[in-house]
């Protein structure tokens, strides 16, 4: 598969940085070896305890795979002093020394064949790269000395929130390129991770270089343990966030082994109505809501005594389609699932004008895929066509448009069932 | 706060005595007449008080002890009483959850008030507030762990006190435990207070040391996101089994019973705690299946056909494909793909035997039974528990594992069964409105109809489903010819189906 230019460049650039930053090191010898021991030691170590969960599937507050190794990396490149004495490490060994550490915590990653670890290192060495670029020299020309206290810590604060806009950018990039989905609401989804832990990050970056400065390297193991706690709490939600989705997910099933539906219809509606959404500029909150909506479209079948004949409820006389969404919808508002959600189910089969914008995705794809299914090869074309020309009314125009774009960089398959 | 006794009057109103003495000295020196240099420092007691108070606010009270790191660092930087002063804005300001009266209130201060001021005391007189001007480190950890001790050393003293007025818990039981689980997050605290009077005092001042309460702040809002996604979690699970329930015309909270019976009986069996939860869940999620079986079939009057038949005892095999995604359930799959296996081979979906059926299946399969016999259905009284037991008994061996059935006798003796349902919160309390023929209970029509439960259904299930949908006990006794056959309706149970045993 042909790299986009974009992930060569980022890879290319980290690669670039990393190997001047490793000669420049070696060449002039580490500058005080204790605090470069301590301070790689922690990002091996965040590093080696890095979320192996898939980034984004829990939510964009958890985007941070590891805190620990990203604050410790900040700090090492902001750090100016240690224990009241000037250090002199530069720009180049803190990108050698984070460089080093990241590698060998990266190894078990990469062993377990995690694809995303070479996005991870180029990032992190670029953004550790230029906080460092950044800071060094400011530090280096006594400038920030004569400024006083508060107004150093300040602008620590704001190198960080710098470096943190341009992590952000960089991890939207790979995202980018290798999805194809639009840039903007992956980069504003990035910005709302920042919101999360990207700012306890932040704030531990700062302080753990503010505390070594103060009080020496024993700042280190004291000031991560917040970090430390912050990234367990987060984990702890990414799991039970992921363990409601598959609760929700089997109850989606329920009309599947009942017969009402075909198999795996709900989880393609799902996929496909979230690809629909990010493609449409959804936020992630908004992508939760329709997917839930999605899984659970067809649940007021249960509630039926006769089943639809292949659950294709498209092709139902609309009060008939409506009744069925109000039903579900009674269902679903008895799961203590948001609100939203029951609402998008619910009106899923009124007129399209009135319809909020996620109803109107879940019936657009929901129609889709129940057209598409038994076509054959030629199913999804035809499909779609059929949609075009029902009219406005039933399925909004700029939802097909969404769809088709979908549709055609996938390739015009189906999506797997999961 | 409703009808507080007067022993706890008394007893917040010593609280709040005691704690006017570490105040007081402070109040005299007010910065107009004190010199400077001496009295108390109000430039870090006033910004302090007032982070304190934000942090309360902020909280809105969701958890206790938000802004304990604070509090510590104030017990670190200032003197005893100025410390303790940092306490009481906040504590008075906030508001205690539903009960915002004056008395919570000052309780709340007056606690906080004497928690600071005796670890400010403690880590003065260790010498701690050199240390943190120092930076000396190891040293300086120490003072804080000491403080740290002293403050939840007094927080669970105070706490224990107003448990055992307001309650009337003996003191020694309402101390138990208490320290320990106090001990542990104000170690933490503890150490982001460190954090901050170190940075406080450091030439970045005060700027840097409210950075140190960003990781905490992420730390609590994670840990309210995860609160309120496994409320949700939770909501969504029983709403499910209320679903069977009702489909199934048992009587409320069947699954949740099986649930509790298969838990005592995993506890009994020495099982570790993430398996007896694993085991709850299976028995809460036995039935799952049966919201893929029509409720026709369900609750259909009469005889089934062996074709209706095979339907139903499809519901273990819908419920397995249900959940499989699920992954925190475990081996609960296995359960609910299995609980009607019997140890003769003679159950479904696949008939296996002995040890052939898995551990799990076996322990709901007893806990199943058991519930089925216990509780009433629309058509029928419950047994009483040792006729269960009985029942259960005789059918060992051949239905149920001996072992199961054994470890639940013992956990019934040892704990009792206590039937209600405790976790069970009705949100829709609703008049029984008739179920219409033709759409289950939770259609919007007939939505009230959820609250009653069994009772919906009585009128037409009234003699028809221990048949359709048979407890195991009761096909152990049908099959049995001369035996009591109390959990089968007598009409439609033996006569019905003369094949009984042969069911597969």
């Amino acid at each position: 598969m042909k790299r986009p230019l974009a992930i060569v460049l980022v890879r290319g650039a980290a690669l670039l940085v990393g190997l001047v930053s490793l000669a420049v090191t070696a060449h002039s010898g580490p500058a005080e070896r204790g605090a470069a021991l301590a301070f790689g030691v922690l990002v091996l170590v965040g590093e080696l305890t890095r979320w192996s969960g898939t980034p984004g599937a829990a939510g964009p507050e958890v985007r941070e795979p590891a805190p620990l190794g990203a604050a410790g990396a900040l700090s090492y490149a902001l750090l100016g002093e240690d224990a009241g004495r000037a250090s002199h490490h530069g720009a180049f060994q803190a990108g050698a020394v984070v460089l080093a550490a990241s590698l060998l915590g990266s190894v078990p990653h990469i062993a377990r064949g995690r694809g995303d670890t070479l996005d991870h290192l180029a990032r992190r060495v670029l953004t550790v790269f230029f906080a460092a670029v950044c800071f060094q020299p400011l530090y280096a020309t006594g400038v920030l000395g004569r400024w006083g206290g508060p107004a150093y810590a300040l602008v620590l604060l704001a190198l960080l929130v710098l470096t943190a806009l341009c992590g952000a950018v960089l991890a939207a990039v790979p995202v980018h390129c290798r999805t194809r989905w639009p840039f903007g609401p992956l980069l504003r989804e990035e910005l709302r991770g920042l919101l999360g832990i990207g700012s306890a990050v932040c704030a531990t970056g700062a302080v753990m270089a503010l505390g070594v400065a103060v009080a020496g390297l024993w700042a280190l193991p004291v000031f991560a343990l917040p970090l430390l706690l912050a990234q367990l709490s987060f984990r702890r939600y990414a799991a039970v966030r992921d363990v409601y989705r598959q609760t929700i997910a089997s109850l989606a099933r329920a009309t599947e082994v009942a017969g009402y539906t075909p198999a795996g219809h709900a989880r393609r509606v799902a996929v496909l109505s979230r690809a629909v959404g990010r493609e449409m500029g959804l936020s992630e909150p908004e992508l939760t809501v329709l997917e839930y909506a999605a899984l659970m479209h067809d649940i007021g079948q249960l509630s039926l005594v006769d089943p639809v004949p292949a659950g294709a409820t498209a092709d139902l006389p609309a009060a008939e389609q409506r009744r069925i969404a109000l039903l579900g919808g009674a269902v679903v508002r008895q799961t203590g699932v948001d609100r939203e959600v029951a609402v998008v189910v619910e009106r899923q089969a009124d007129p399209c004008p009135e319809q909020p914008l996620p109803a109107r995705i879940v019936r657009a794809v929901n129609a889709y895929d129940e057209k598409a299914r038994d076509a054959g090869p030629g199913g999804p074309l035809k499909a779609l066509e059929e949609l075009r020309l029902a009219g406005a009314d039933d399925y909004a125009p700029e939802v097909l448009a969404a769809l088709a774009r979908v549709l055609a960089r996938d390739g015009l398959t189906l999506p797997v069932a999961g | 706060m409703e009808a507080v006794p007067r022993r706890a009057r008394v007893y917040v109103a010593c609280v709040v005595l005691g704690a006017l003495p570490c105040v007081l000295p402070v109040l005299p020196a007010l910065p107009l007449t004190a010199a400077p240099g001496t009295g108390t420092p109000w430039a870090a007691v006033l910004p302090l008080a007032a982070l304190y108070a934000g942090c309360e606010q902020l909280a809105r009270r969701r958890f206790a002890g938000t802004g304990y790191p604070v509090l510590l660092a104030a017990a670190f930087l200032l003197p005893p009483s100025a410390a303790a002063l940092v306490a009481l804005p906040g504590a008075l300001l906030a508001r205690a959850g539903r009960h915002s009266d004056p008395l919570r209130r000052a309780w709340r201060a007056s606690q906080l008030a004497l928690a600071v001021w005796a670890a400010a005391r403690a880590h003065t007189a260790l010498g701690g507030h050199d240390t943190v001007a120092a930076c000396r480190f190891p040293a300086a950890l120490g003072c804080a762990g000491a403080a740290a001790v002293a403050f939840s050393l007094v927080l669970t003293a105070l706490d224990g006190g107003i448990r055992a007025t307001c309650a009337h818990v003996p003191l020694r039981r309402a101390w138990r435990g208490l320290f320990a689980r106090t001990l542990a997050p104000v170690a933490v605290h503890g150490l982001a207070g460190l954090m901050m009077a170190v940075l406080w005092r450091s030439p970045y001042g005060p700027v840097a040391a409210l950075l140190v309460l960003l990781p905490m702040g992420a730390s609590w809002w994670a840990y309210a996101q995860y609160d309120r996604e496994r409320a949700a979690h939770r909501a969504t699970i029983r709403a499910l089994v209320q679903a069977v329930d009702l489909k199934d015309g048992y009587t409320r909270g069947h699954s949740e019973r099986v649930g509790r019976a298969s838990m005592m009986i995993a506890r009994e069996l020495g099982m570790d705690d993430e398996r007896v939860e694993v085991l709850r869940f299976a028995g809460i999620l036995h039935d799952i299946g049966k919201l893929g079986v029509p409720t026709r079939l369900l609750r259909k009057d009469g005889p089934l056909t062996p074709e209706e038949r095979r339907v139903i005892e499809l519901h273990p095999e819908y419920g397995h494909e249900m959940v499989r995604g699920i992954s925190f359930l475990g081996e609960a799959r296995a359960a609910i793909l299995h609980h009607h296996e019997r140890l003769d081979g003679s159950g479904y979906p696949y008939g296996l035997s002995g040890d052939r059926i898995p551990e799990c299946a076996r322990v709901v399969a007893v806990a199943d039974a058991f519930d089925a016999m216990t509780s009433s259905r629309s058509y029928r009284r419950p047994r009483p528990v040792p006729e269960a037991l009985r029942e259960l008994r005789r059918c060992a061996g051949a239905q149920f594992a001996p072992r199961m059935v054994t470890a639940l006798v013992r956990a019934l003796a040892r704990h009792g069964w206590h039937p209600a349902v405790t976790a069970d919160d009705d949100r829709t309390p609703a008049p029984a409105a008739p179920p219409e023929a033709h759409t289950p209970a939770r259609s919007p029509e007939d939505g009230g109809a959820r609250g009653t439960g069994g009772a919906a259904g009585a009128g037409g299930a009234a003699e028809e489903d221990g048949a359709a949908v048979p407890p195991e006990a009761a096909e152990g006794a049908a099959a049995r010819p001369g035996t009591s056959g109390a959990a089968v309706p007598p009409e439609s149970g033996a006569a019905a189906r003369p094949g009984g045993s042969a069911r597969r």
